[in-house]
């Protein structure tokens, strides 16, 4: 019997577990207050916001791959493809899209429209250089270095600066073979 | 181009119109979330009586003070509690409700002091994926739960001492959790005299 297909964002986020997006945008909110008072540094908060979101994503990576039984992914195109139309479908309930591709098929950006960390949310003039959904980009960060490919996330637009959708630059590095953790011969 | 539509953008946050709230996120998504709090939070303190009373609470402090505000305004029209039992069910039903899902799983007023109230559940939401390490001993995530409570209970004129509690249960695995309120002596004073 043929193994089942990758099934669509939509579906899996039907048929997972849910809570109210508010509980999840007011907690996250709890966060980054707790992260400012504490580090008072905005690039200090940015950095830790990209650690937690990449130990976030390489455990997230797991249950994205076996909830969305998507098939190994030929080239980045694709990759990227699956993460804005399953992977942020799946977690956080709302579609991303992937625009601007560049030449060699290595870059690419992803566009949210909607965004559950943000609800509330406004920036106050002492904290204008703070990425305030910084995790996100080490989520998938993250994700992907447990695939085998590194890149590097940055944001190129933010509504709490002012633009009016969020967009995320994902380049990819390189692609690091699998390494085994033994050698062979040993 | 064409298909793309531009949403309408506010200048100001506080213009933008408050949504339903029935938007929802992935559970896993809040427990991913939730861990790196909790693990966040480790990190910056070396007592467990620390890491739950000043870090976990406070956190849940925040959280329930806009809390009330939100649904306040969203579920009852802008009406305030103004009686203990009132405020009590608020936080029982309709905050439990719109945060967890269903309402809890039991409020039950303490027989020992007067001025303790309980309310139960089952298994807390946040504690679903978390495991607590022997030697944390009675180290429980709940108190987030706990500050939440707080934060409500505060905000809406009710100071109190909110904790969250393990309490074991025969027949079951997993022990229920409690969220014990004491509330100040000025709020019962305040209870008797409108009476």
């Amino acid at each position: 019997m043929a193994p089942a297909g990758p099934r669509s964002g939509d579906a899996i986020f039907a048929s997972v577990e849910r809570v109210n997006a508010e509980l999840f945008t007011l907690t996250y909110g709890a966060i980054v207050r707790q992260l400012l008072t504490d580090l008072e540094e905005v690039d200090e908060v940015n950095k830790q916001l990209d650690q937690m979101g990449y130990n976030i994503g390489i455990r997230l990576v797991d249950e994205f791959l076996a909830k969305s039984n998507v098939s190994r992914c030929v080239d980045f195109k694709e990759t990227a493809e699956v993460i804005a139309k399953v992977g942020f479908k799946m977690f956080l309930g709302v579609g991303a899209s992937v625009t601007n591709w560049d030449a060699e098929g290595t870059c690419c950006s992803i566009v949210l429209e909607d965004n559950p960390l943000v609800d509330f949310v406004e920036l106050p003039d002492t904290c204008q250089g703070l990425y305030y959904c910084n995790v996100l980009s080490g989520v998938i960060r993250g994700a992907l270095e447990m695939v085998s490919m590194k890149t590097e996330v940055t944001w190129l637009r933010d509504v709490l600066r002012g633009d009016d959708v969020f967009e995320l630059q994902v380049k990819l590095i390189k692609q690091v073979p699998e390494e085994y953790p033994y050698k062979d011969d040993e | 181009m064409i298909g793309v539509s531009k949403i309408k953008q506010y200048s100001n946050v506080l213009d933008k119109p408050l949504s339903k709230g029935k938007q929802e996120v992935s559970l896993s998504a809040f427990a991913f979330l939730f861990s790196e709090l909790v693990q966040y939070n480790q990190t910056q303190v070396d007592n467990i009586a620390e890491l739950e009373r000043s870090r976990l609470e406070d956190a849940g402090y925040a959280v329930g003070a806009r809390c009330l505000e939100l649904l306040c305004h969203r579920e009852k029209g802008n009406r305030r509690e103004t009686r203990l039992l009132g405020i009590l069910s608020f936080v029982h039903s309709t905050v439990w409700k719109v945060l967890f899902g269903k309402v809890a799983d039991s409020l039950e007023k303490g027989t020992e002091h007067e001025d303790e109230y309980m309310i139960s559940e089952k298994e807390l939401l946040v504690n679903r994926f978390i495991s607590i390490p022997k030697d944390m001993g009675t180290f429980n995530c709940g108190a987030f739960v706990a500050g939440i409570v707080r934060g409500v209970l505060d905000n809406a004129g009710f100071p109190a001492v909110v904790t969250a509690h393990f309490v074991p249960m025969e027949g079951q695995q997993r022990p229920r959790t409690t969220i014990l309120i004491k509330f100040a002596e000025e709020v019962l004073r305040r209870e008797a005299r409108v009476g």
